[in-house]
């Protein structure tokens, strides 16, 4: 589904079943160098059990129009445009990697319209390497291939994704090679010099839930330790904040352990509804 | 690497897709011969219908012990994932079907396996698919051969039975400057030889009857998809980028971005043609491909004595090999097949036919059948077998006369294969 977002077109994947406002909207934001599909096998399940789904494409990436935007702050306002525009909203932001600081972001700039927040494969900082960094701007070929090895926990991870017979690990690169040049650096410079996680964390009124994968070599789950103890030290009412570690997991979570993210979405989502 | 990505060919032959069973601690991948696998629920019956979560349900979709293959054979070409078929012819009708339909075109070389040939040629014409053949050497005719509704570029990256090579940087360029993308049959080279996707091919299918599974066991086909081609772009394929009514409206390049081919090879193509390989014959084929590396150099080791020994005979009149510096692609092969240019190849008795029936009866280490790619070394007379249904002109032009033979260089002490070659010579000198 295309919306016009700042004059340019934005691509969202709906899961394969119409958006309407009588459902409550989930907004899936991918990470650096991805797009929707990275969210193939959630975003459709929540489409079809009730759920209005957007799984975007960020400016610059698949099929949405644009240079990539250069901050995260930038990147919250886009997403509370579109949904802005699609007529839809409060949502629920699921965010994977630099998504997961987007909607961060996004909770703190535009709370009226996030009803919780589901961080995946999350660090706050989230520091890239000066070695990533530079492979990203100077050689992407190398960055693809930190990349893919330091994402995922294993050659062999079962089931494939989106189903038998897929190649995770070889997805992944296609995916990433599929972008266009030079937006793996800009994203990454992005999420390099974004300080305001913590603030925000600490200013967030709504529920949420961190996601880590005990193998994730991108985002380590204690990198994301700083962030989960800001959101359990906001002052009473705290809203709540739950903590999942995937075991044998790594950062590609939604690819390596699809049913395992499913379970821990639905659950955290079930639990606010009731 | 300094990470450790284990992306090394030979590690990935042997561990890409499998898993150690975490059931029994079965470290072989194990053979699930079962038609069915049970639901959690009923809300995983349907979310697994739905494509909503991963898994099997039904062996002719997918099955664990094929989907080890299915992976390795896709880490192996670096491709996005794959799908076995009951066999290769099978896997190049998978192909077609996917893309194409009553009123598509085809351009295909004219240097084709004999089954290709007649598929193409005969079988689909019936079915509204037309094929153009053009000479494979012969950039030009690739291009103009192309028409409004050309689904599909098709050749063998070595020609059977002449081993013309393919060049795929050009004629991939061809067909993305049109949209169309190239399918490549890979049987005679397998990834250890040469990787069709890193030189711009598209899709490429194996039969793995052949060196893949390397024992002549087995029947199986693979269809592997690189996650290159830009369908959306393309403007051809609605197929892939516009409602699928066969399954609740689905939009195969929303759903991936990557793989959408595959995702409707699976569930249309497996599902409706139902040309799926067995638990059994996946297993087998695992076998072969772990061993493939160590097979392939020896086969090309052998190859190259053998076409030695061949070249300088005087009753051979001439041998089709393309590291032999008169083949008309030997530089391509040079660029291309830096390994080596396989094991299978063509040479022409400098004898009348009854001659080289003698000379073929008296093989006693060759065998005489129609395959190739087997651990023992094989012999065929290509114009009464393989492309018996090819008229004249057709022969000409995949370069096979009355008096070609095909010859499959196995695994055998090149030594006996040669003292046993000379013993045919002389069978067929005495009359």
């Amino acid at each position: 589904m295309d919306f016009l977002v700042d004059g340019r077109y934005a691509y969202a994947y709906t899961g394969g079943c119409p958006v309407g406002a009588t459902r409550p909207l989930i907004v899936f934001i991918h990470g650096a160098q991805h797009d929707h599909s990275v969210w193939i096998l959630q975003s459709r399940f929540f489409a079809h059990h009730g759920f209005s789904v957007l799984a975007v494409d960020l400016p610059g990436h698949g099929r949405s129009e644009g240079s990539p935007l250069a901050s995260i702050e930038q990147l919250a306002d886009w997403i509370a445009q579109l949904i802005s525009t699609a007529g839809l909203g409060p949502a629920h932001l699921a965010g994977h990697s630099m998504g997961s600081l987007i909607a961060l972001e996004t909770a703190a700039r535009h709370p009226e319209g996030v009803l919780s927040l589901a961080l995946l494969g999350t660090a706050a900082p989230m520091r890239v390497s000066a070695a990533l960094l530079d492979a990203a701007r100077d050689d992407e070929a190398r960055a693809f291939d930190m990349i893919n090895a330091w994402s995922h926990s294993s050659i062999t991870v079962h089931p494939g994704c989106p189903g038998p017979g897929f190649s995770i690990f070889n997805q992944n690169r296609r995916l990433m090679e599929r972008q266009p040049p030079g937006v793996l650096h800009n994203d990454f410079l992005a999420c390099n010099a974004y300080e305001g996680a913590l603030a925000a964390a600490a200013q967030i009124q709504c529920p949420a839930l961190v996601i880590s994968g005990s193998r994730d070599i991108m985002t380590p789950a204690r990198a994301a330790r700083p962030l989960v103890e800001t959101l359990r030290a906001r002052p009473e009412p705290r809203p709540k904040a739950t903590v999942v570690e995937l075991a044998d997991c790594g950062h590609a979570m939604m690819a390596e352990q699809p049913d395992q993210v499913l379970k821990t979405l639905r659950q955290f989502w079930t639990e606010l509804d009731a | 690497m300094s990470q450790r990505d284990y992306q090394s060919f030979d590690t990935l032959a042997i561990h890409a897709g499998a898993t150690p069973d975490l059931q029994h601690g079965a470290r072989a991948t194990p053979i699930y011969l079962s038609a069915a696998f049970g639901f959690r629920d009923s809300e995983q019956a349907a979310a697994l219908f739905n494509m909503e979560q991963a898994g099997h349900v039904y062996s002719r979709i997918s099955n664990p012990t094929i989907a080890v293959l299915e992976e390795r054979l896709a880490a192996l070409e670096s491709g996005v994932g794959s799908v076995a078929t009951a066999s290769g012819q099978a896997a190049l009708h998978l192909a077609i079907a996917t893309l194409a339909g009553a009123g598509s075109h085809i351009v295909a070389s004219s240097a084709l396996y004999g089954g290709s040939h007649n598929l193409l040629h005969y079988t689909l014409r019936r079915f509204g698919i037309d094929t153009s053949f053009v000479n494979p050497r012969d950039p030009d005719a690739w291009r103009a051969a192309i028409r409004p509704t050309t689904r599909l570029l098709f050749g063998e990256t070595l020609g059977n039975p002449g081993l013309d090579v393919l060049d795929l940087p050009t004629l991939s360029a061809i067909g993305h400057e049109a949209g169309v993308p190239l399918l490549v049959d890979s049987t005679f080279t397998t990834p250890w030889l040469m990787r069709p996707f890193d030189h711009g091919a598209d899709l490429l299918i194996h039969s793995a009857t052949k060196f893949l599974c390397g024992h002549g066991t087995v029947i199986g086909g693979i269809l592997v998809d690189s996650g290159w081609f830009d369908w959306l772009r393309s403007g051809r394929f609605p197929e892939l980028t516009e409602p699928y009514d066969g399954f609740h409206g689905m939009v195969f390049a929303e759903e991936s971005t990557v793989a959408p081919f595959l995702l409707r090879a699976r569930r249309e193509g497996l599902r409706d043609f139902g040309a799926c390989m067995s638990p059994f014959t996946a297993f087998q084929i695992l076998q072969g491909v772990e061993t493939l590396p160590l097979r392939m150099a020896r086969h090309v080791d052998n190859t190259r004595k053998v076409v030695a020994f061949l070249a300088k005979h005087p009753l051979v009149r001439s041998v089709a090999y393309p590291e032999l510096e008169e083949h008309p692609d030997y530089r391509l092969a040079q660029r291309l097949l830096p390994r080596g240019a396989g094991a299978v190849f063509c040479f022409e008795l400098a004898a009348d036919r009854h001659a080289g029936r003698r000379f073929v009866d008296a093989l006693r280490v060759f065998s005489h059948l129609a395959n190739v790619g087997d651990a023992r070394s094989l012999i065929i007379h290509p114009a009464s077998t393989t492309h018996f249904r090819m008229d004249a002109d057709a022969l000409a032009a995949s370069g096979i006369s009355e008096g070609t033979l095909r010859v499959s260089i196995g695994l055998e002490d090149p030594d006996d294969l040669i003292t046993d070659l000379k013993a045919a010579f002389r069978a067929a000198e005495k009359g």
